[in-house]
């Protein structure tokens, strides 16, 4: 699955991550060499391996229903880049 | 070096008892020895009064005939537990200047058992590298170096500045993270002790997370003992954390021996991989060798899978880092960079916050994890994480343990394997596949390679039995005797 420049811009704004034009051919690169290496995972037969999605087989642990932790609005907001009257201030998102 | 840096844990932890040295003389030994290599990089933040408040209340406690598992000990803590009150960066410029308003619980476990805070250990940037080159704070350097030699090397990586610590003696000993290596590979380089212990060992709350279903928490110390005793003081079942087991801990440093009569000990054939060093196999047949002779039986044994395991490694640990990271947005911590609207302040705070790996490792997560690419790589990649873990299994129905070289190379020139991520990657190549597993693992300083620097073992072992991983671990290191120290501090020490 060859990775082009487009597809690079594409997921780099999914991640939320500014790439600049300029580093974006290096980038490309780079990212298909990984991926190129990471293909080797298909000689692997994993006809009927059910995937791996918990490491070690730990029963849920129960515990009452009870408020653990709370009421701490300065702990919180202590490193917000700009907070007003007890909120974190952030760009207008609703026109 | 001075005599009070040079204890071991266990030895500081009898003088202490004993009331022979005091928690603050041994603190304020370390102190001096950290401003005077401050040329490694090993501390991010150095915590000075912290470290002295802790150590006078360490003597009061200790004066009381009151004493805790590490009471006055001085430890190093690397830069990814959240630490209540003590800068906490992760090694990246997205967390600039965030204090955490909560401990982790590793850590609060230690300062319980009454250890001294000395300050926190540069790292890789969020735990991702194998060399401290990726750190914000810039690279560590290795105490080590070549004989005769000024170049400087990597201590490895991520928990870089915890080995380099703990090597130059800046600490007696420190916590580190490993997520596929990142203890026991900078252990391997520095010629100290790292052990990861089974995945569930130790909580991660309060931990900066990386890869979540990888990430543990583990010691780095001179010694099997000392290793023993901190691991012993830092697991332990927490709520907050679900996937923390509900384990007693057992007493591994009070029970600690070398005795591997009858235990079975594997050797992976497919662990002899394409150019490796002659001398790292070499140390290898070594280390099987002083086992048997101490009455281990070896065996020869087949872990098919091993050489996807990087491979899986480097899907399944990107696409959790890239869904853990997502928390990075300039909003309620660290860094903010302005845009002119959200979804641009969202780009440029990421874009100028995360360094050039980070930000690799999350953009090939977003795309093993995006719409149309997730069957053929994220689940894929999980399918092969189970077949490496039922070759472990199946294993462990013939052997008690697994000995392994603990990495490919000995420490390497900083700036090597820099422009190459690929090679990068391949230092984990021996450490990944009991990650992958969630299995426990030691490396072992054993011998010296041809260039003068420190080479390690590693010793894998079955889910929640590091008893025999240290057992075995302390079998290697009787045999081995290394004692042969970084040479700044040899000459140091005359």
């Amino acid at each position: 699955m060859a990775l082009d420049k487009t597809t690079v811009a594409r997921i780099a704004h999914l991640a939320r991550i500014e790439i600049p034009e300029s580093e974006l051919d290096a980038l490309t690169g780079e990212l298909a060499k990984i991926l190129e290496w990471i293909d080797q995972l298909g000689e692997v037969d994993t006809e009927r391996v059910e995937p791996m999605r918990k490491v070690m087989d730990i029963p849920a642990h129960w515990r009452p229903d009870e408020v653990t932790d709370g009421g701490r609005r300065e702990d919180i907001l202590a490193n917000a880049p700009e907070t007003h009257d007890g909120y974190f201030v952030v760009p207008k998102v609703v026109e | 070096m001075s005599e009070l840096t040079a204890l071991t844990l266990t030895a500081a932890r009898e003088a202490l008892r004993r009331r022979e040295i005091s928690a603050r003389e041994l603190t304020e030994a370390h102190l001096r020895a950290m401003e005077a290599a401050r040329d490694l990089n090993a501390y991010i933040t150095e915590t000075p009064e912290r470290a002295l408040a802790m150590a006078d209340a360490a003597d009061a406690r200790l004066a009381r005939g009151e004493s805790g598992l590490l009471e006055g000990l001085p430890l190093a803590i690397k830069d990814l537990f959240c630490t209540e009150g003590i800068l906490t960066t992760a090694g990246s410029h997205i967390l600039e200047g965030f204090v955490p308003p909560y401990e982790s619980t590793v850590t609060r476990r230690l300062w319980e058992a009454g250890a001294v805070c000395l300050g926190k250990a540069n790292l890789d940037e969020f735990a991702m590298g194998s060399a401290n080159v990726t750190s914000y704070y810039g690279p560590v350097r290795n105490p080590w170096t070549r004989p005769g030699e000024e170049v400087p090397l990597v201590p490895g990586g991520s928990s870089g500045g915890s080995a380099a610590a703990v090597a130059a003696r800046l600490c007696l000993g420190a916590t580190g993270t490993d997520t596929g290596g990142s203890i026991r590979q900078p252990a391997s380089f520095c010629g100290v002790v790292g052990m990861k212990p089974t995945y569930g060992r130790c909580s991660r709350f309060g931990i900066v997370a990386f890869a979540s279903s990888l990430d543990q928490a583990g010691p780095l110390t001179r010694t099997v003992a000392d290793c023993a005793l901190l691991l012993q003081a830092m697991a332990g079942y927490d709520p907050q954390d679900s996937t923390s087991a509900a384990r007693e801990v057992p007493d591994w440093s009070g029970g600690l021996s070398g005795e591997v009569r009858g235990l079975r000990i594997g050797v992976p054939a497919e662990y002899r991989v394409e150019g490796m060093p002659e001398e790292i196999e070499r140390l290898w047949r070594q280390g099987a060798e002083w086992l048997r002779a101490a009455g281990a039986e070896i065996r020869e044994i087949s872990l098919p899978h091993t050489r996807y395991a990087l491979p899986a490694y480097y899907i399944i640990a990107p696409a959790e880092a890239s869904s853990n990271l997502a928390r990075y947005d300039g909003m309620r911590f660290g860094l903010r960079v302005e845009g002119a609207d959200l979804t641009e302040t969202y780009m440029k705070t990421r874009g100028r916050g995360f360094g050039a790996e980070v930000k690799r490792r999350v953009l090939i997560g977003t795309y093993a994890l995006s719409a149309g690419y997730y069957d053929a790589y994220y689940l894929k990649a999980q399918k092969v994480r189970r077949r490496i873990a039922e070759d472990f299994t199946a294993a462990f129905r013939e052997v008690d343990a697994i000995l392994t070289p603990t990495a490919p190379s000995a420490a390497f020139r900083l700036g090597e394997k820099s422009d190459d991520p690929v090679a990068m990657y391949l230092n984990d190549v021996f450490t990944v596949p009991a990650s992958l597993a969630g299995l426990p693992g030691i490396s072992v300083p054993a011998g010296l390679s041809a260039e003068g620097l420190p080479l390690g073992l590693q010793v894998i072992g079955r889910a929640w039995d590091e008893a025999t991983v240290l057992r075995v671990g302390r079998a290697l290191e009787e045999a081995a005797a290394f004692t042969a120290l970084p040479y700044g501090l040899a000459e140091v020490a005359g």
